[in-house]
């Protein structure tokens, strides 16, 4: 029940994230954002019994594919028109 | 306005997702109860059971999702090695024809603070052996050369974060990667030209059920993917900061 209750709290958590993801105009909090939702999704993945997918989404969602989004941020334009 | 329709065709995405799974549990296996209620499996014995049942006959391997992904369907993580191959040779020769020319923004970077770097310094090499962990108990524990490879390379972009002068040998990291890709497809054509299956596991011997030398070639596969990934992954990363 205690588990069960959690996993609601992330998947809410993980929408409203998204949310934010959508309406925040410095996209560099966007990204941010959208880290954290693969950092949530990551914990998902261990309660559904799937560790080695955890470690991955852990890994690429939250290290390698922020740096990247970060990096193109810095090259373009940080502000949303 | 645009935030609200935004914002707006999410929910309503959101309210078709949530209606089209709200008769499962969460985390219930629903595919593959629909599929055992039809009368075609009830003849066909679905490929799990086999893995689950023999896998242990066959593989000597304490981890079956391994054993899947580097035995059972070892052909397929030759294509998905490749795939990544060519992802990562691709962005290096765009990011290689539109290298940067000017340097002047390189002194608007704020330096990292010492405690950052302090820290990266320490941590690094703890989180590069558990990477190496990862890798190599990959028959054993959850995980393989993908994670393993993966939180090498963060290993390094924490590195790349802290210190701006960090670099690394492009040419020593694309060997591994070539060496470790060729070694790969050498092992899976030893077994398919001598023995008539690619990736035959019992080239060495099977050693003991759930010990650190067991099933056969999987974890010496698993150690190549791993080194094959994670210098992949961080000479990616690299390029894209140097050349961009």
């Amino acid at each position: 029940m205690v588990l069960m209750l959690l996993q609601i709290f992330l998947i809410a958590l993980m929408l409203i994230a998204a949310i934010f993801t959508v309406v925040y105009k410095d996209l560099m909090n966007s990204v941010i954002v959208s880290g954290f939702i693969s950092l949530v999704a990551s914990l998902l993945f261990y309660f559904l019994q799937a560790p080695d997918v955890a470690l991955t989404e852990a890994a690429i969602g939250t290290g390698l594919t922020t740096y990247i989004f970060v990096l193109t941020i810095r090259k373009t334009e940080r502000m949303e028109k | 306005m645009k935030k609200i329709i935004a914002t707006l065709i999410l929910l309503v995405f959101t309210f078709y997702v949530y209606n089209t799974i709200k008769g499962f549990k969460f985390g219930h296996d629903f595919i593959g109860a629909k599929t055992q209620n039809k009368t075609i499996s009830k003849k066909i014995e679905p490929a799990g059971k086999h893995y689950l049942e023999n896998n242990k006959l066959e593989n000597n391997s304490a981890n079956v999702i391994t054993s899947i992904v580097v035995s059972y369907r070892g052909f397929d993580t030759l294509g998905e090695v490749t795939v990544l191959f060519l992802a990562a040779t691709g962005l290096g020769v765009i990011l290689t024809i539109v290298r940067k020319e000017d340097d002047d923004e390189e002194s608007s970077e704020r330096e990292p603070s010492l405690i950052v770097k302090t820290a990266a310094r320490i941590l690094f090499p703890l989180i590069f052996l558990f990477g190496v962990y990862v890798f190599i108990h990959g028959h054993l524990t959850p995980g393989g050369g993908f994670q393993g490879g993966t939180i090498i390379a963060t290993a390094y972009l924490m590195m790349f974060l802290s210190y701006s002068n960090f670099k690394i040998n492009h040419t020593i990291f694309k060997s591994i990667e070539s060496l470790s890709g060729l070694t790969f497809i050498t092992i899976g054509l030893v077994g398919l030209l001598g023995f008539g299956m690619f990736l035959k596991l019992d080239l060495i011997p099977m050693g003991v059920f759930n010990s650190l030398f067991s099933a056969g070639l999987i974890p010496v596969v698993y150690i190549i993917v791993g080194f094959k990934v994670g210098s992949e992954l961080t000479a990616v990363v690299d390029s894209y900061r140097e050349n961009w």
